[in-house]
């Protein structure tokens, strides 16, 4: 169906492939600025949340690291949240929630 | 000494000097730092800048019918109204604590704003800022639009519904219009202000609504467009704007498919489909109907392609850089600006040979608004 994204298309990972993830490491830079301004088309420039919900690190503080890592990974069905397993490696998914959960500002 | 009536026309003289005509002005969104440029159309060129907006990501504006005050909707929940003669803020309120966006009523008398939280619509006084109504939801709001006699459209996230507030008496009289369908995101209305679409990101279809009418219908449009087809990750949701009308046809973008969609603006039918390069963003017809300019999602967003709205064929694919957020087009479509935010650069090119006429700086632009918006319905 098409409103739920239940799997990788090949033909965007054909186009776009893994951004960020040519070298090992993960990029800070370039991820603090995907986290800002990607995320941020629904989470808000600063976190505090718009269509999705609020990012901060007060607010994430009940989460454990592995669960932020999976819902960047792989999203939530039947929400507006995308799987950005396509865009980003497991090693970067897992800076991003350390980063949120030690607050990003 | 100078003798009275030459006094009174040099400081005539002195005063026309310093009049400032802002048909062809705009604001340029800096969504990273709070701040507005001014930017004027005909001279290509940024022409000063506004600070002080707060947080202006996702940010938009309406103009004051006499295209010199703007009202600059942040995220932040603020409200800011801009002078864009003395390039100052002339008021701001903190009108709620999440919001998304904005419309001015057809006399310029009211401003409404859309807000996320707390979920509904406020609308104050154009000249003083002051509330003058609040209409609560207990839903998320989006694709506010004003219509012809001093009423607003906007559509609840959460419960599918969409309300219309009639100012007439000075007080909303609300009329409320469910099953819209699952969480629409945006949406448009004609700038004749009768046909009304929301897109839906929870369902296969748009849904239109005809203000013409005492007490509107939802109808679905396009049903099941993307049946049978695996849904493609949406990393950022595509925009509805009054811009939709190419010529006789809607053409707008679907959801989860890299595609955009024709409709017949008359019997809402189907009418082709073009395949695109990503996630459409933004569908924004050239005023004049023949092309239609599409930028993408990330990680796609570095990309521009136009559509030949006779033959519905990409006829130019270009890369201004990383991060096309905006299109404007020059009010009569011989020019277009884009902001490319991760270049810092407005871009403005030709809309028939597609040369690039002018790069301006800018600081992470994102949207840019000429204020010939000021008297189309809807914008």
């Amino acid at each position: 169906m098409n409103r739920v994204a239940t799997g990788v298309s090949a033909a965007l990972l054909a186009l776009a492939g893994p951004v960020w993830s040519d070298s090992s490491a993960p990029d800070p830079a370039a991820l603090s600025r995907l986290v800002h301004q990607d995320c941020g088309s629904c989470h808000g420039l600063t976190l505090k949340g718009g269509l999705g919900p609020d990012l901060r690190a007060e607010t994430l503080q009940h989460y454990d690291a592995d669960v932020l890592k999976s819902v960047i990974l792989d999203g939530i069905p039947g929400t507006p949240m995308p799987p950005w397993r396509p865009l980003l490696t497991e090693a970067e998914a897992e800076w991003i929630a350390q980063y949120l959960l030690k607050g990003s500002q | 000494m100078l003798r009275p009536v030459l006094a009174l026309a040099l400081m005539a003289t002195t005063a026309l000097a310093e009049t400032i005509p802002t048909g062809d002005l705009g604001l340029v969104v800096e969504r990273a730092t709070g701040s507005l440029l001014v930017v004027d159309q005909s001279d290509r060129a940024r022409i000063g800048r506004i600070e002080g907006l707060g947080d202006l990501s996702h940010a938009s504006l309406v103009y004051s019918p006499d295209q010199r005050f703007a009202y600059v909707f942040g995220r932040d929940g603020g409200l800011t109204k801009v002078d864009i003669v003395t390039q100052a803020v002339v008021g701001r309120v903190m009108q709620a604590g999440n919001s998304i966006g904005g419309a001015i009523s057809d006399d310029g008398t009211l401003v409404a704003v859309s807000n996320y939280e707390p979920g509904g619509v406020r609308i104050f006084d154009a000249d003083t800022l002051d509330m003058v109504a609040d209409i609560p939801t207990d839903s998320k709001t989006i694709g506010l639009v004003d219509i012809p006699g001093r009423r607003f459209v906007f559509t609840l996230w959460d419960a599918g519904e969409t309300w219309i507030a009639d100012m007439t008496s000075g007080e909303a009289q609300i009329t409320r219009i469910e099953n819209m369908g699952a969480f629409p995101y945006d949406a448009l209305v004609t700038a004749d202000g009768r046909t009304y679409i929301t897109g839906l990101f929870g369902a296969d279809n748009l849904t239109a609504l005809d203000l013409w009418q005492d007490k509107p219908e939802p109808r679905p449009i396009l049903p099941g467009y993307a049946a049978g087809r695996e849904g493609l990750p949406v990393y950022k949701m595509p925009h509805l704007e009054g811009w939709a009308l190419a010529g006789q046809e809607f053409v707008l973008p679907a959801v989860g498919q890299h595609e955009v969609l024709w409709v017949d603006a008359r019997d809402l039918t189907e009418t082709g489909r073009t395949a695109t390069y990503g996630q459409p963003v933004f569908a924004m017809a050239r005023p004049d109907g023949r092309q239609v300019w599409v930028n993408f999602a990330h990680p796609l967003n570095d990309t521009i392609q136009v559509i030949d709205t006779m033959t519905k064929a990409v006829i130019h694919e270009f890369k201004p850089g990383p991060g096309v957020l905006h299109m404007e087009f020059t009010p009569r479509g011989h020019e277009v600006w884009l902001s490319v935010r991760d270049a810092g650069k407005v871009m403005v090119y030709d809309t028939r040979t597609f040369e690039k006429l002018r790069e301006i700086d800018a600081d992470s632009p994102s949207g840019i608004f000429f204020t010939a918006r000021a008297h189309r319905t809807g914008l």
